[in-house]
Formats: structure tokens, sequence, C-alpha cells
């Protein structure tokens, strides 16, 4: 069995921290994931219009180049890549009438019926390797951080797809765990960041954040763990305005889950790509004494 | 009769081809151009090189019994019987306009210039209809990641046929975008070239004045002679071969 790894757009530019991060922690422990040599855009969104099979045609024809490349399983780190992947497969496995539409179209491709699995990264650690091995291959337990597990609704969202049950999701509590750091869950831990509220409706959205960072700062959290590169711009990239815009916001940096794992795994520093973070979040790590000088 | 094995001879027989829906009979020996005119189109613009290069004769066609789209440069594709064509010399597409100096070469920048980028579902018709065999859905996915040079890469054979833009529904001018993407590379990517730099310099210096004013001085029959008995690079000289002599470089 070989397992695909499809990247997605924003890992490649604004989101490098994750997608590094990501890969040198898979060399560190061992485990193995081929990127896929040709890939397109997911499409970003799971379109819901019915009939609206053109939409599809991205995240189906991804799909069909892991599947070509004898792939079982493809995993992905984007949380909106990986709804959108899962969503496209369940749809070519149990719609009938569109997987034939859809390979009808795609004559130049080879047929898919949904062969291939598609796992999230997390899920994937989980099933891999699990959280006693990592806990057995962390060299630089996270102690003392006290860190939320913020899922945001990509990772649960529909059921269907939902890396684990949707109400008691319990798999980033003990991804962190075994990290050594103090899981800390809080009630806005599967709240929207807001989305792409940002782009038309701002108001509502800096609204939205601010309700997950206040939830996060009230549950005394220091450090945010994410997945996915929408929320940290929401969440990271716009706390400043977020505050600016709301009272009694405090602050409380994002990370991407790889960047703390990658720091667990005692890899070396300038691989964590702090630099792509908000300058908050390498200061707590240096106040924890977790990294000495970070490089620009 | 052609003695090449594997290639049919060619008969010279007359085959039905249909141009613009009206039916001809050409030789079967004749490229869709040859064909045209030989079936009294004359061309005032839309031959362009004759050489496969410039692509400006574009012709999509079907056959029978296929739903498929095909497509060749005129000037190069054999006719085929019972083809069924038409020529797209041109497709309009904008080009956008830009300051040179003031863009960066990112993923970023040409989603400013081209915002229609992000309207590529991925459906492929540009890369089905390219004579060239560029994969151009694949160059655009590059350019949505911000690889300038796979994109770069990826395009460098597109001839600028707009062939890609007439299949898009998204609307998009992929060859506007390949285009603008190797200027990128080229312009701020690309490693720098002192060499080039120092030989423009010692051209302009004068490097090889005395030449060309002995050239102009000549008598154009001597001129000439002197031309058609250059040497030159053998078709199958091979990437060692070398000049005899290398005066002047």
């Amino acid at each position: 069995m070989t397992v695909g790894y499809y990247p997605g757009c924003t890992l490649k530019t604004k989101a490098k921290n994750l997608e590094e991060t990501a890969i040198a922690c898979l060399e560190a422990l061992g485990l193995q994931a081929i990127e896929l040599p040709r890939w397109n855009c997911c499409g970003a969104v799971f379109s819901l219009a019915d009939d609206d099979l053109i939409h599809h045609v991205a995240p189906v024809r991804d799909l069909i180049r892991a599947h070509d490349e004898g792939h079982d399983k493809v995993i992905t780190l984007c949380s909106m890549c990986y709804n959108t992947l899962a969503r496209a497969n369940l749809l070519v496995r149990n719609d009938e009438e569109k997987r034939k539409t859809l390979n009808l179209f795609m004559d130049e491709e080879t047929d898919y019926a949904g062969e291939v699995e598609v796992q999230h990264y997390l899920d994937f650690l989980r099933t891999e390797l699990g959280w006693d091995k990592l806990k057995a291959a962390v060299k630089k337990p996270l102690d003392g951080l006290r860190v939320g597990a913020y899922y945001g609704c990509t990772l649960l969202r529909p059921d269907d797809v939902a890396i684990e049950p949707p109400e008691t999701p319990q798999m980033f509590n003990d991804f962190l765990a075994a990290l050594g750091a103090e899981a800390v869950p809080f009630n806005e831990a599967t709240a929207c960041c807001s989305s792409y509220q940002i782009l038309g409706n701002e108001k509502a959205a800096l609204e939205a954040s601010a309700t997950v960072l206040r939830g996060a700062a009230n549950a005394k959290i220091e450090a945010l763990a994410m997945s996915c590169p929408v929320c940290e711009y929401n969440l990271g990239r716009r706390a400043g305005d977020v505050r600016a815009a709301h009272e009694g916001v405090g602050e409380v940096p994002t990370f991407y889950f790889t960047q703390l794992l990658a720091l667990a795994l005692d890899l070396p520093v300038d691989t964590l790509g702090l630099g792509q973070n908000e300058p908050e979040a390498a200061a707590l790590l240096q106040s924890k004494n977790l990294v000495a000088a970070v490089p620009a | 009769m052609s003695t090449n094995p594997g290639v049919e001879p060619l008969t010279s027989q007359k085959i039905p081809i249909f141009i613009m829906g009206k039916k001809y009979l050409v030789p079967d020996s004749l490229t869709i151009m040859k064909a045209m005119e030989y079936a009294g189109y004359k061309y005032v613009r839309g031959a362009g090189c004759r050489g496969g290069i410039c692509g400006a004769c574009g012709t999509v066609y079907r056959k029978p019994g296929d739903y498929r789209i095909h497509v060749g440069l005129a000037c190069q594709t054999l006719v085929e019987k019972d083809m069924y064509l038409t020529q797209i010399p041109f497709y309009p597409a904008m080009r956008a306009t830009f300051n040179w100096n003031d863009i960066a070469p990112t993923g970023e920048e040409v989603a400013q210039l081209y915002p229609e980028l992000f309207r590529c579902v991925a459906c492929n018709a540009c890369t089905k209809i390219c004579p060239m065999d560029v994969e151009v859905m694949d160059y655009i996915a590059a350019v949505k990641r911000g690889d300038i040079k796979a994109a770069m890469k990826m395009s460098f054979d597109c001839i600028q046929c707009g062939l890609c833009a007439s299949r898009c529904m998204g609307e998009l001018p992929q060859y506007h975008i390949a285009q603008l993407v190797r200027r990128m590379y080229g312009g701020k990517l690309a490693d720098e070239t002192p060499h080039l730099e120092e030989m423009v310099a010692k051209i302009a210096d004068g490097y090889y004045q005395e030449k060309i004013d002995e050239l102009k001085s000549m008598d154009p029959d001597a001129l000439k002679k002197l031309y058609s008995e250059r040497q030159q690079e053998p078709h199958q000289g091979g990437e060692y071969w070398e000049a005899d002599s290398k005066e002047g470089l």
C-alpha cells in the first residue's frame, strides 16, 4: 500500500509553514507519503448546488491522479482541501448517475469510482502510528504549554466526512497530549472562524473570530493549534484587526498543529517556519523556553 | 513512393474534405493549408509562417463517428478523408497592462492582473485542444499555487494560437497568462547572465564595427557569394558540431 500526499495551493505559498513542518515530521517519524506529481486546485469549497457537477471535476481529477499513481490512500493537511476531496470522493462512490457523468466528461482520464481513501494528516498519524508511539517519539515535550485544539468547521462537518464524531471530538486533544502539551478543551473549538465571510461581511467576520479568540483566552489557552490556512488567516494574521474591533480579546498566538509537532520532535528551529506566523507566536515559545532565538 | 518502412506512401488520390461545411475534393498528400489553397481559398492573413511555429493557423476539425474535437496547425497537418474543418486564425483575449518595474514574479501578482485565473474549474478543455500538446490546465494550476517556474516550463512550447482561450468555460486568456509568467521568470527569477552583459558592452564598444564596415562596403555580388558559401550547420549536426572557424565570436 502506498500513500499519496495532496498539498493544496495555499501550502505552497502562504502556508508553507504548514507543509514544510508536516513533511519534515513524516520523515522524522518514519512515515511515507508521496506528493502527487500532478495536481490542481481542489476547488477549495465543496459545491452544494444540485447538478453543479462541473465544480466537482477539480477534486475528482485529483483523486484520479492519486489512483493512477497506485495509491490506496491520499492524505491532506489543509482542512478545506480535506473536506472538498473527501466529499467529492463520497459523491463519486455513492451516486452512480453523477459518477457516470463525471467519468464521461473526463474521457481523457481513467474511470474512477472512489477507490482511494481520503484521510487527514492528523487521522493518518493516529492510524499509522498511534498516540503512544508518537509520545515515545517526542524529544522535547511541550511541558506547561496550554494549547487549545481548534478544529474549526471542516474537519468535523458534515458528519459523513468528519475525522471523528463531531459532537465529541477527542483526537486533536489526544495529539496535543502526546506532544506533552496541556490540551485545554474550550467551547469554541468547533465554532466557525468566519471563513470567507471576511471578504464580504467584515463586521460579522470579525465578530465570529472574536468569539473564538475570547473563548480561548477565557479558558486560559496560551496557543491555538489548527490545520486550516483560512482559520489561521482569520484568527492569526487578522488577530490585530479582531482586537481593534472588539474589546477584551486577548492575545492567543496561532500555530499549525504540525509546527507544534516539529517542535516536540525537536526538529531544527529553522524548519518550524515561524517567520510566517504572527510575531507573538515565536515570542510565546521563547518565553516558555521551547525555542532559543528564532531566525527571521 | 515512400521507401521509409512504416510510412504510408502518398498516393495523391483525391479525397473529400469539408471546409466550413462545403465539400471539396483535394489530393490526400496536402496539408490542410495547401488543400484550402487548392480549393480556391486565398490567404490574406492567417497563413503565418507556414513552418509550424507562429500559431496563426490553428484549425479545428471533426471526423465521422467521433464526437471529439480534433486540432492541428493547418500548415502542418495532412488532410484526412471526410474531415470537417475550419481554421481559427485568431481568438480574442485581452492582455493585461502593467508596469514591468512594479510587478513581482508571484502567483498573487498574476492573480491581480488576471483575476479570472480562479475561474478555472480544471475541466481540461484547454489541454485537449492545444495543437502543441502543452499541458495548459496544469500550468494554470501551477500559477494558482504560485509556482512561476513550473508554469514557465510547462508553457514553453506555447505558440499563442489562442485555441485554449476559445474553449475555456472560465473565459481565461491562458496564453497571455503563460506569456506573462515566462516574462516574469526570464526577467526577474532566472539566474543573471553576466557574460551576456559583458558581450553586449563589448559590441556596443565597437567589437564588430570593423567587420560591419567591411561588409557594408562590399560589392553586392561578392556579399551574396560570401553569404551563400558560408559554412552551415548540417541538419543532423548534433550538439557537438562546431564551425571550422570561430572568427568573430
